[in-house]
């Protein structure tokens, strides 16, 4: 088992993550304005932003998927417990002490367990409550003619800021776990660069120097 | 790869994002211009014929009434299509609730009612001489011409009885008329024609309205985009179309929203609404905010968001009339007082003691409410509870679930106003007239009241007190340019929105779940607090060298 630098982010997923990044901060600071909680972009053109960058979110999520699917990559985010116990027994006593983090990173298990749950629930709970309540909020037009629209508006709208409520707590959390470990920068090079210390089996070690020696320093 | 998805965001974005770019082009529209055009006035603009030129209209003449006869000479039909319009009829029966509605018979809460005071109303009755109930509505040469086509601007109309020599001095030394110069100088009504009434609805300059003003007869376009000497310069029958004296655009009975749009060519000469010319999607969808506000077209009337603010133009309108002060004299003699300037420059009567206590507003934020066009008049006939705290004179209905209403907005008349104690109805009033009955000139109200009644074959308990009652007018004129339109956060607002009393809507912006937002508050801001915390722990634990 040998720990080596490895490219586990391909140019597509950090293309990703950060243009992700751009278009939730851009969502986030215009949907809290639509709801009135400050007043920096005029009604009109938060709006116009907010679905604008949404379309866009939505496209970039579908390549996204697709990538996911294609590469088999969606395995990373199958949940697991296997190690669960130790990343969140670190995080809540460990981490004070200067404990080593327990997880490794590995070839195909690039996330920790508690890391991989969080993703996963942001991809299949948080998500899709958002943009399927925001297309349909959207797309009020088309349905406002139904009995009781107002008042499935009114559910739609407050399911539609809960997740936003849940997003913006998560951002928060996110980005500071980036300070744990050894160094901010050290947790963001990997998604500048692609490359991060994983261990590796010597058959992968073998497989990559021989056949993809470009992914390994 | 990284280059051509950016790319492709970057359109997109920039796609949804332009705002209008194409009608910036043409901004400001309409075109200002230098010279006004002539008034425009619908599909009857141009004619065959110059009056001028006409033997008959030569004179001279003695009377309205032998104008009259000139005109019907050649117009041979006109005479029995004016007849049946509200300008001569001034009754209407609204065909959905069965009420008899019209000046002839209704009460409003300016100068209360016209029923009885024709004598001194019906200097706006487009015809000659009703005085009293012996008018003769089936007399032809009775109408009046000229108040709606003449335009040399020297026609005047004085009271059809003399009344109390307190008021009929208001109306002497006028110079005489040149009948046949008017005569022949008959066009197509402008706005001054039409404004000679409807511009001093309700006792004087916008007193009524508050959308409809002298301001109007030579607006700037900022004034009024259609009407704009500088722009469209459109007269009202531009978009009041007239068919055979038939004109469009119903108080009695209105279009609240029109789902017919502009039709075919050619077609809809019926209604005077925004749609019947500008369509059902009336913003170029060239962006996003357009597209929504298209949307907004089926709950919103185009006046909510286009008339900004009414009662603009320098020319005041009066929102509170207190009847309860009336009759207050100095040695017997009635008075005015002064006490409002206005944009213009022009002093208001504050107080007469024929009529009370005023209190005027310009550049008001009208009352906004969901109405789908029926109005419901408390008429003469109509019952209430004496003690009531106050009374609607025309309440209307509407509301989010129904089809016909849309979110309109609304001039608010309040008014304190003599009323039948005993009975629980409203009164006529005999204000105008030359006998010691009459309240304009005499100020004794309970006289004047029993009078007003006694004529009608009305009871009247005898007892008179004041109530306070509501009239509510549609804003739809003074429609300002789209660059001075409310934008979206105008309503779309947490605080001092302009549909903040609307019910029967999720308005994002304006409506939020407090709960949700105190707990989502406490998520956000107890997340922070423990990241906080967490990092200072581990800012402060003791580290082990080496490790991490």
């Amino acid at each position: 088992m040998a720990t080596r630098r490895v490219k586990i982010f391909s140019l597509f997923e950090r293309f990703w993550h950060w243009s992700q990044m751009l278009l939730i901060v851009v969502l986030l600071i215009t949907g809290f304005g639509l709801h009135g909680f400050h007043h920096l972009v005029s009604f009109k053109d938060s709006v116009t932003l907010h679905t604008a960058t949404a379309l866009t979110l939505l496209l970039l999520w579908a390549f996204g998927t697709f990538w996911l699917f294609t590469t088999r990559s969606w395995r990373h985010f199958i949940p697991t417990v296997e190690g669960m116990w130790g990343v969140f027994r670190y995080y809540s006593f460990g981490i004070f002490k200067g404990e080593r983090h327990p997880y490794r990173k590995a070839y195909w298990r690039k996330h920790n367990p508690l890391q991989a749950l969080a993703y996963t629930m942001l991809k299949i709970v948080l998500f899709p409550a958002i943009w399927i309540t925001g297309l349909i909020y959207l797309f009020y037009f088309a349905w406002r003619d139904l009995p009781h629209a107002t008042e499935m508006l009114h559910g739609v709208a407050l399911v539609h800021t809960a997740a936003a409520f849940a997003i913006l707590t998560f951002v928060f959390i996110h980005v500071y776990m980036l300070t744990t470990g050894h160094s901010f920068r050290d947790h963001l090079m990997p998604m500048i660069n692609g490359f991060d210390e994983v261990d590796l089996t010597p058959e992968e070690e073998a497989y990559l120097i021989k056949d993809e020696p470009e992914n390994i320093r | 790869m990284r280059a051509s998805i950016g790319a492709l965001a970057c359109s997109v974005i920039l796609a949804l994002l332009s705002t209008g770019a194409v009608a910036r082009d043409t901004w400001p529209t309409p075109p200002a211009t230098d010279a006004s055009p002539p008034q425009v006035s619908g599909p009857l603009q141009g004619g065959t014929a110059d009056h001028t030129k006409f033997d008959e209209l030569k004179g001279p003449f003695s009377s309205g009434p032998e104008v009259t006869k000139a005109c019907l000479g050649c117009h041979t039909e006109t005479g029995k299509h004016f007849m049946r319009n509200i300008h001569w009829t001034w009754s209407y029966k609204n065909p959905d609730t069965g009420q008899q509605l019209g000046k002839r018979y209704l009460i409003n809460n300016f100068c209360t009612n016209a029923r009885g005071n024709e004598g001194m109303c019906a200097q706006c009755h487009a015809g000659y001489g009703w005085k009293d109930e012996s008018f003769d509505f089936s007399d032809e040469t009775n109408i009046d011409c000229l108040v709606c086509h003449e335009t040399t601007g020297t026609y005047y109309k004085t009271p059809n009885s003399s009344g109390s020599p307190a008021c009929s001095v208001m109306f002497e030394g006028k110079p005489p008329i040149d009948l046949a110069a008017v005569a022949a100088s008959v066009k197509l009504p402008q706005r001054a024609n039409c404004g000679t009434c409807h511009f001093n609805g309700g006792g004087g300059d916008n007193v009524k309205h508050g959308d409809l003003s002298s301001a109007l007869k030579k607006p700037p376009r900022s004034l009024d985009v259609h009407m704009g000497a500088d722009g469209l310069n459109f007269a009202c029958t531009a978009c009041h179309i007239t068919n055979r004296h038939v004109w469009a655009g119903s108080r009695y009975r209105v279009v609240a929203k029109d789902t017919e749009g502009t039709g075919k060519p050619g077609q809809r000469t019926d209604v005077a609404t925004c749609e019947s010319c500008h369509g059902l999607a009336p913003h170029p969808v060239d962006s996003l905010a357009h597209f929504k506000l298209n949307d907004h077209v089926k709950s919103i009337a185009c006046q909510t968001c286009h008339i900004p603010e009414f009662a603009r133009g320098g020319v005041a309108t009066i929102v509170d009339w207190d009847w309860r002060t009336a009759g207050k004299t100095k040695d017997g003699v009635g008075y005015h007082e002064e006490g409002y300037l206005q944009g213009n420059g022009e002093e208001r009567y504050t107080y007469k003691s024929i009529k009370g206590n005023f209190t005027y507003g310009e550049n008001l934020i009208p009352t906004y409410a969901w109405f789908n066009g029926q109005m419901h008049y408390t008429t003469i006939d109509t019952k209430f509870d004496p003690n009531a705290e106050s009374i609607d004179i025309n309440g209307f209905t509407g509301s989010r679930q129904d089809p016909r209403s849309r979110i309109w907005p609304f001039k608010r008349m309040h008014t304190w106003q003599p009323y039948d104690k005993g009975n629980g109805t409203l009164v006529y009033n005999h204000l105008w007239g030359e006998d010691d009955a009459a309240y304009w000139g005499n100020y004794d109200m309970g006289k004047s009241i029993a009078k007003g009644m006694a004529d009608f074959g009305l009871k009247y308990s005898g007892k008179f007190g004041f109530i306070q009652t509501i009239s509510w007018w549609p804003i739809t004129h003074m429609v300002a340019p789209k660059e001075q339109a409310l934008g979206c956060g105008d309503c779309h607002r947490p605080r001092d929105s302009r549909l903040a009393s609307v019910q029967g809507v999720y308005m994002p912006g304006r409506d939020h779940n407090r709960w949700l937002d105190i707990i989502g508050t406490l998520l956000v801001g107890g997340t922070l607090a423990g990241v906080i915390i967490h990092g200072l722990i581990r800012f402060f634990s003791p580290k082990t060298k080496g490790q991490h």
